[in-house]
């Protein structure tokens, strides 16, 4: 199954940036596709490459870009968002892209389903 | 549910589901920007609004005294985007007290049990 995934929330502060990623990564390892994790409103903050969270605790960033790294993960900023909260092309993390919310509606048509992580 | 088009192109069930007070929080805000972005994609766009999402159609919001942008004004521009199907839950306004007549823009006031039964319709259903 192709799966589309939309992050509603940021890092640290809110469960869905943890949900989203157990997700995918659970999808991929059963062999299902993820075409592409995109990410709005304050979840635009998982693409920080300056997050740095203390050595005992999950590297929510540093996870992201592990799974774009290994399994070909599109990870997709949206423009708008991130600019209004400083996320944009200068401080993202390896594997994600800045991009139009034009790709989130895209993911949408070309995937099965489409799953939604916030409240 | 969704139909391939005879020129190979996929259109799909699209509901954008408003369910966050207009201010407050950012979301009514980003959700419109997404609304407005879907119906560039020649898609079966829906809106709903259900819950405190209801309020963002309230006549007569004045978002400067809190040095917001009043994008309430863009409801009633929707339709000009091709985006004609607005729902409205009608268990949410009778909650909070509103009715149809306070609203900024003509919507379809359906039930929360047709809600449902619209949503579990869709392709693809993207909340906030």
């Amino acid at each position: 199954m192709k799966f589309a995934i939309l992050v509603n929330e940021g890092p640290f502060n809110h469960q869905a940036a943890d949900t989203a990623y157990q997700f995918a990564r659970a999808a991929v390892a059963r062999g299902h596709e993820v075409l592409r994790v995109f990410f709005y409103y304050d979840g635009v903050h998982n693409a920080h490459r300056a997050s740095a969270p203390q050595a005992d605790e999950r590297n929510i960033v540093v996870r992201w870009s592990k799974l774009a790294e290994q399994h070909g993960v599109d990870l997709a900023v949206c423009v708008a968002a991130g600019l209004r909260r400083g996320v944009t092309e200068a401080v993202i993390a390896p594997g994600f892209r800045i991009t139009g919310l034009g790709q989130l509606i895209e993911a949408g048509i070309d995937a099965d389903r489409t799953m939604v992580f916030g409240d | 549910m969704n139909e391939q088009n005879s020129d190979g192109t996929v259109t799909k069930r699209f509901m954008i589901v408003n369910r966050k007070a207009p201010h407050g929080t950012v979301y009514a805000l980003e959700v419109l920007e997404m609304v407005l972005i879907s119906a560039m994609f020649d898609q079966d766009v829906h809106v709903a609004f259900l819950d405190d999402g209801v309020w963002q159609l309230r006549r007569g919001q004045v978002p400067a005294a809190l040095e917001m942008k009043d994008f309430s004004k863009t409801y009633r521009a929707l339709e000009g985007y091709g985006v004609d199907k607005i729902y409205v839950e009608r268990e949410s306004l009778t909650e909070r007290g509103l009715l149809e007549k306070n609203l900024v823009v003509p919507v379809e006031v359906i039930g929360r049990a047709d809600m449902a039964r619209l949503m579990d319709g869709m392709d693809v259903v993207l909340t906030a």
